[in-house]
């Protein structure tokens, strides 16, 4: 799970790392307020679960409270689009308003679960301010790296470490190791899965602060971090996967055509894959899980078909404890209730996949069976480029 | 031959009396594997499904001789029967569980450093020797027993490779789920050690997927140490950076992790790799 940069800071705060004075607004008027009170130059950040703002037009300097509420006025309601939106952009819900630093020098600092090493570690480099994967690519000895050994957790010597690689000089290297330490804890209280702070900023009065934050939740653990899942910001997602997730259903959606439901994340995947190996694209990753009941096809189907692009759509079930002829039946009568007027091609393999057959063949509906991965996708792919 | 499992194999069911847990040891037990003994905190001395069940790993593997354990416990708790199988010295534990929290499972993981237990998964389907022994929650009737190692990081990606398999006549040694998590117990380069010396496994399927490198540690090793005949296929060539494909491991974070690097370094370390995945049984045909 994301959170917007507000609440990642004031998560920084609360386990006391220093972040800029500054506070959320979703008006104009509210965002003059902030920089009334402020009485010092505020910078307006377009809150949205997404990097790059600055380069689109999303982050803006203001000198006064009038200046503030004007620059939150052009903010508020645009659609940002950065490198990490997609062409189609963002929304900006909230802007975030706090004073601006005079900065003296920008690093980078990030946590992440190192999976080769299957360790906690520290990303540090004295290159903040700029993407870290493409200062890993261009100068990869600019980033230090700091594993933590979870059974005794961060040590002083390795929040040294950090602060020093991160060029830190007396009085602000107590500063970096305080930082790190009050880090480590946040990561493995919270089951965070990734922390960046780009950049941590010097400011010319010698301050040491996160001036931007991004945190990561693990999904797995967010039941015992309620104050966390109350973070989430449905409007930032997109509406169909949360609808899907409703239904316990996992679903992203893509820019392709055919539709694709199959059980179990390897096969869904395996599926787009095919799908493209015969010259189509997939409109959608969807795992509709072990139980593919009747009443779980159907709100699959909903949401495959909410999406005006698909054209055809796949169903590859791989029946091992799933019963082929129920999710047969599941097909059957979500088609016969929805009304489905795309071609729909069926693959049934496994358990019980002859009588499927029958089902489907014996419903008055037209479906394409296949007999296999490759001839459905052959046909799905057909059926999807016929129907555009 | 065969490994992890085999006729000798003395199952343990933590979770047994769960609506999962019970489910799956009727498939199993069916199938033919030897279900000596079901954990579930508070209802030792009970029997379920003519299963006896213990209070702890430790009671039943005493009474049972039992080696082998099956984990079946909601996601919270998964890691502490883990945990606690590795603690009553039971060999080795297959969880299955999906959804363990990832700093859950470091923890398990660092627990069983330096101890003489395996781990294969969690969220994986589990392990299977044809015709000998089944544990987890794969369909026991698409193997057949033969001589291809099957290893993968997916679930019903595995039964397709595995149907595709034995329909071109290849039976099966062993087949292991590793799971799609980021962290998990066995991996590609661990099960490829233990196919190396197994005598009657001429050739080993290897299904990948996107997230992570272990992919490209195994082609090291293969190209190294490996002399049997490796078929691999990668699944989520068409995902887009960012994404979290469904697993909580296949996700392509910071540019790293694509398929088509992965397919890469295979390739060049001597791996045949089928760019369709219906293509995987018929390739392993082809080489052999």
């Amino acid at each position: 799970m994301k959170i917007h940069e507000y609440q990642a800071k004031a998560l920084l705060k609360s386990y006391g790392i220093l972040v800029p004075e500054g506070a959320m607004a979703v008006t104009a008027d509210e965002a003059g307020g902030i920089a009334a009170d402020m009485k010092c130059n505020v910078v307006i950040k377009a809150q949205i679960h997404a990097g790059g703002r600055g380069k689109g037009g999303g982050i803006k300097l203001a000198e006064n409270s009038k200046d503030a509420s004007s620059c939150a006025q052009e903010i508020l309601g645009m659609t940002l689009v950065t490198h990490q939106t997609g062409p189609e952009g963002k929304v900006v819900g909230s802007v975030l308003v706090e004073e601006a630093l005079s900065v003296k020098k920008e690093l980078y600092l990030g946590m992440v679960l190192d999976r080769a090493t299957e360790k906690v570690t520290f990303i540090a480099s004295q290159e903040g301010g700029m993407e870290i994967e493409v200062v890993a690519a261009k100068t990869p000895e600019k980033i230090i790296k700091v594993a933590i050994d979870s059974r005794v957790g961060i040590q002083p010597f390795q929040a040294r470490k950090i602060a020093y690689a991160l060029g830190l000089e007396k009085p602000l290297d107590r500063e970096g190791v305080k930082f790190a330490m009050k880090l480590y804890r946040l990561f493995m209280d919270k089951d965070a899965s990734l922390v960046e702070i780009n950049p941590v900023v010097i400011t010319e009065d010698n301050r040491l602060l996160a001036a931007d934050a991004k945190i990561n939740f693990d999904d797995n653990a967010s039941c015992r971090h309620p104050d966390i899942a109350e973070l989430r910001d449905l409007a930032e997602e997109e509406p169909t996967e949360v609808e899907a997730s409703r239904h316990n259903l996992s679903y992203v959606k893509l820019d392709g055509t055919v539709g694709c439901m199959v059980n179990g994340a390897g096969l869904a995947m395996g599926t787009m894959d095919i799908i493209k190996h015969y010259g189509g694209f997939p409109a959608n990753f969807l795992d509709v899980g072990g139980g593919a009941s009747a009443d779980r096809v159907e709100q699959a189907f909903k949401i495959l078909l909410s999406d005006p692009k698909v054209k055809a759509v796949l169903i590859n079930i791989f029946g091992g404890i799933v019963r082929c002829d129920r999710v047969a039946n599941g097909v059957v009568q979500a088609a016969k209730r929805l009304n489905l007027t795309v071609p729909i091609v069926v693959r049934l393999a496994g358990t019980n996949s002859e009588l499927a057959g029958k089902i489907l063949e014996e419903s008055g509906l037209t479906f394409t069976v296949a007999t296999d991965l490759a001839d459905a996708a052959e046909k799905a792919v057909a059926a999807a480029q016929s129907a555009a | 031959m065969s490994i992890l499992v085999d006729k000798n194999t003395r199952l343990i069911v933590q979770g047994l009396t769960g609506g999962e847990g019970s489910f799956h040891a009727g498939q199993m037990k069916e199938y033919g594997t030897n279900i000596v003994a079901g954990v579930t905190p508070g209802k030792g001395g009970s029997v379920h499904e003519g299963i006896p069940v213990f209070n702890s790993v430790h009671e039943a593997k005493d009474a049972t001789g039992a080696n082998a354990s099956v984990v079946f416990v909601p996601p919270m708790f998964a890691a502490d029967a883990v945990m606690e199988a590795t603690d009553a010295g039971v060999g080795l534990v297959i969880c299955i569980t999906e959804g363990v929290p990832t700093l859950d499972m470091l923890k398990a993981v660092t627990f069983m450093e330096g101890s003489d237990t395996r781990l294969v998964g969690p969220n994986c389907p589990g392990v299977i020797s044809p015709g000998k022994c089944k544990i987890g929650i794969m369909p026991g009737f698409i193997h057949s027993p033969g001589r291809i190692g099957v290893i993968s990081r997916s679930g019903t990606l595995t039964y397709e490779a595995v149907d595709q398999l034995s329909k071109q006549g290849l039976g099966q040694s062993t087949c292991i789920g590793l799971g799609g998590d980021p962290i998990i117990g066995t991996r590609f380069i661990d099960a490829l050690k233990l196919f190396k010396d197994d005598a009657e496994t001429d050739g080993v399927v290897m299904i990948g997927e996107i997230g992570g490198s272990d992919e490209e540690a195994a082609a090291e090793y293969i190209r190294d140490h490996f002399n049997k005949p490796v078929v691999s296929f990668i699944a989520g060539q068409t995902a887009p950076p960012g994404k979290r494909m469904g697993h909580a491991g296949a996700i392509i974070a910071g540019g790293k992790g694509t398929a088509a690097e992965k397919i890469l370094t295979l390739r060049s370390c001597g791996v045949t790799v089928v760019e369709s995945p219906a293509e995987i049984g018929k390739a392993m045909a082809d080489i052999l």
